[in-house]
């Protein structure tokens, strides 16, 4: 008979739009992060160091790049006779098809496929953090407290609480009440979407709840049982832990990489973090070349010189370009002569020779200032930058362009140009 | 497929000094991210062999490390596999294997079990990419009982370690000598042969039968009149890495451009077990011209033309040229290294001078390392 003790959910559906064009084309689960990481390979090796060995990944939005990456979850050991990992999209059913319409409604579509573990437990995660974390600590917290749900939480600073969902806790850890982005917050437990689920209790909720339109775990799932009166506790989290919701704190967690002794360290041998690796050849960097606070990907040659940046693999740096504060992802190919301030450069994008990005005064964005901010240059993947362009800050380009696009071979600051190109 | 593979990887070779104390030569790491039996692997699979027997016997441990999944090769299959024979006490035998061909011998029921015609037996000490199928048409071609992979070496190559080999013009072979004191001619074998499975069963009894156990001396030479040896010649790049020297300037062929590009990135790949480290990473004070760096490493000093394979650290101040640093080596501050080829898991402690004044120096400290 299968039996599996806990078994995994991880939520990899969303757009993730506030990474603007990093997410036009893939989900954020699946954008590059450190160099040759993507997003949920964190949360997948923490599956697997922590014991967890069953995981079913929900997606959604732009699942190609996910689906190729896990394949049969390899690279995560992953691939097992009883468990593993599946991709589990939304389906077609005899009456009432829909799209996974919230969070909770994603877990309750797949009822099914988590019965069929007959799990104790359930652990429900998203795909778009940056952290280690033993979930199976997680998992004996959970059981000593006699929890039905228990929440991993961060503790926050106060002035940036109401950010977040908090939760209100007794001496015991025990949850008393939680507010949504509290005005007032009366306390700093930051939700972090990481829950422990007794089996029958979470199938008790979403079945109760299954008429709810936008089924949410923060919204409904946890309310409905906090009403029940099932006990609920607080798990406090304190380790590294990093939301990269946004380019500007994307560009930070990659930046917090390179320091010397970083505080979120891939070089440990404990806890290693697992990806797919394509290219395994060594990196080359030429004579003439500095490459100095930076981390490189395999394979990746470098001729030219780049400080402060993060390199994916496969990445080509052309004699006498200067990358500096940048993250470039894997197999972008950067000309000669060029200057790269603060850029994020997504996947398989080509710039020519003689192209600066990142330059003059910031303004900000004309179209979303909300997310172009904090000067910083955004490329979207495969986009193609001709000979001698000049662009701005706040500024983001998408698409194959030509000099045509570009009025005296310039993007001011601010501007956002996005060319659909025949594959879009 | 119409072939089985047989890759010989149970050699050592006095010729590597030092560094086959710790492994066999087809273990040994090559440009920065590979061992040499990637090549002959990567080659099979990419000819699309399904079903490869690798012979080990001295010092299998690395190897066989290396071999502990067959899924980087693609060779995790139901039809065929990756399989790994080691010397064993049997009923018919107790010996080691005493030559390539007594080695074949006593396996010789994985080449009666299987049903494809052909086999290619290759050795996992050259660093080369090859379609083995295109020797195979040739073989077929030429009505040939055995075909011999071999390469026509520049006049300044040492070639008494090889054997060489003399062919007329319709590239038959009509000399073969195994290790000449004087060579006759400066094509060699490249330990690449092509034969039909049910010959090469024949041959290796009959071998059996007359104790005698090498397959280049009793197969090869022996038979070269009484069957039909040809030579295929190989065009493109080929080195053979079974000596400090070969070893050394062969991966030093990876800092240049063409050969790299050839390697890494013209199809088809060469494929290797993945070891999940995180990139490399330079710190304040790394200065680094004309090298290969390997992932997991950290670089705080310089470095020069050399290799820098998996996972070492390099401390601050250090100097190293013309150097190959092999895995896991820690390297501490103010350290000048020149001319050297570190071992593997070594620990350097600061301060150290280590130069090769007169060829290549080879460095194995073994010094403790105290991790946090």
């Amino acid at each position: 008979m299968i039996k599996k003790e806990m078994i995994a959910m991880l939520l990899a559906g969303g757009q993730g739009s506030r990474l603007g064009v990093l997410t036009s084309k893939v989900a954020k689960p699946a954008v590059s992060f450190g160099g040759k990481y993507r997003i949920i390979d964190f949360p997948l090796s923490n599956c697997i160091n922590s014991g967890v060995d069953t995981v079913g990944v929900l997606t959604q939005y732009q699942p190609l790049r996910l689906n190729t990456h896990i394949g049969i979850g390899i690279p995560w050991d992953l691939d097992r006779n009883i468990g593993g990992v599946t991709v589990l999209p939304p389906y077609e059913k005899s009456t009432n098809s829909e799209w996974y319409t919230g969070t909770a409604n994603a877990i309750y579509q797949n009822l099914d496929y988590m019965e069929s573990f007959n799990p104790e437990y359930v652990l429900i995660l998203s795909g778009d953090h940056i952290y280690k974390m033993d979930y199976e600590v997680m998992l004996d917290f959970h059981k000593e407290k006699g929890a039905d749900v228990t929440i991993a939480v961060m503790p926050v600073p106060m002035e940036e609480a109401k950010r977040f969902g908090i939760m209100i806790t007794d001496e015991n850890r025990k949850i008393t009440d939680f507010e949504e982005k509290p005005a007032n917050p009366r306390s700093n437990l930051a939700s972090m979407g990481i829950y422990i689920f007794n089996w029958k209790s979470l199938k008790e909720a979403l079945l109760a709840n299954a008429e709810q339109p936008g089924l949410d775990f923060g919204k409904h799932v946890i309310p409905y049982c906090h009403s029940k009166g099932e006990p609920l506790y607080a798990y406090e989290f304190t380790g590294y832990w990093k939301d990269v919701g946004t380019l500007n704190s994307y560009w930070q967690a990659n930046m917090e990489l390179i320091d010397i002794v970083p505080e979120f360290n891939l070089y440990e041998e404990y806890w290693k973090i697992y990806t797919r690796s394509e290219i395994l050849p060594p990196q080359y960097i030429a004579d003439n070349t500095v490459v100095e606070r930076s981390i490189i990907g395999e394979g990746s040659e470098v001729y030219g010189k780049v400080y402060n940046s993060v390199i994916g693999c496969g990445v080509t740096i052309g004699k006498d370009t200067i990358v500096r504060d940048s993250i470039i992802m894997n197999n972008t190919v950067i000309g000669d002569n060029c200057e790269l301030y603060k850029a994020i450069v997504a996947e398989n994008v080509n710039i020519g020779n003689y192209v600066k990005l990142g330059i003059g005064e910031e303004a900000p964005n004309e179209t979303d200032p909300n997310i172009y901010n904090n000067g910083i240059v955004t490329i979207g993947e495969r986009s193609v930058i001709p000979d001698g362009i000049t662009v701005g800050k706040n500024s983001c380009i998408f698409g194959i362009t030509t000099e045509d696009d570009f009025k005296d071979k310039y993007l001011a600051s601010g501007k956002t140009l996005i060319k659909a190109g025949d594959d879009k | 497929m119409r072939a089985i593979g047989i890759v010989l990887a149970g050699g050592n070779s006095f010729r590597m000094k030092e560094l086959s104390q710790k492994r066999a030569v087809c273990a040994m790491p090559i440009a920065g991210s590979y061992r040499s039996i990637d090549f002959a692997l990567s080659n099979m699979s990419n000819s699309h062999i399904q079903k490869v027997a690798v012979f080990t016997q001295y010092n299998a441990r690395s190897l066989n490390e290396h071999l502990s999944s067959s899924k980087w090769w693609d060779f995790g299959r139901k039809q065929g596999g990756l399989y790994v024979f080691t010397p064993a006490v049997t009923a018919e035998s107790n010996f080691w294997y005493r030559g390539t061909a007594d080695a074949i011998a006593q396996n010789l029921s994985f080449l009666k079990n299987s049903h494809e015609p052909y086999v290619v037996i290759a050795s996992g000490d050259c660093v080369y990419k090859m379609d083995y199928n295109k020797v195979l048409e040739y073989h077929i071609a030429k009505k040939a009982d055995i075909t011999v992979v071999c390469k026509d070496m520049g006049p300044e190559v040492n070639v008494d370690r090889f054997g060489t080999i003399k062919m007329n013009e319709d590239s038959r072979i009509e000399e073969f000598e195994e290790k000449p004191v004087v060579a006759k001619s400066n094509t060699i074998s490249c330990g690449i042969y092509v034969v039909r499975r049910r010959q090469l069963i024949e041959m290796i009894e009959k071998c059996a039968e007359e104790d005698r156990y090498d397959f280049v001396k009793d197969i090869l030479i022996r038979y070269k009149n009484m069957k039909r040896i040809y030579g295929y010649k190989l065009q493109d790049y080929w080195r053979n890495i079974a000596t400090v020297e070969d070893y050394f300037s062969t991966n030093m062929d990876f800092l240049n451009a063409d050969i790299r590009n050839y390697f890494f990135k013209q199809y088809p790949d060469i494929y290797s077990k993945v070891d999940d480290l995180p990139p490399a990473k330079y710190n304040v004070g790394a200065h680094i011209k004309n090298s290969l760096i390997s992932s997991g490493c950290i670089v705080n000093g310089t470095v020069e033309d050399s290799v820098i394979f998996k996972k070492t650290y390099i401390g601050n101040n250090c100097y190293i040229k013309n150097s190959i640093i092999l895995n896991d080596v820690y390297i501490g501050d103010n350290t000048h290294i020149e001319n050297c080829i570190v071992e593997s898991r070594d620990t350097i402690r600061a301060n150290s001078y280590h130069a090769g004044t007169d060829g290549i120096k080879i460095v194995v400290e073994r010094n403790d390392r105290y991790v946090i």
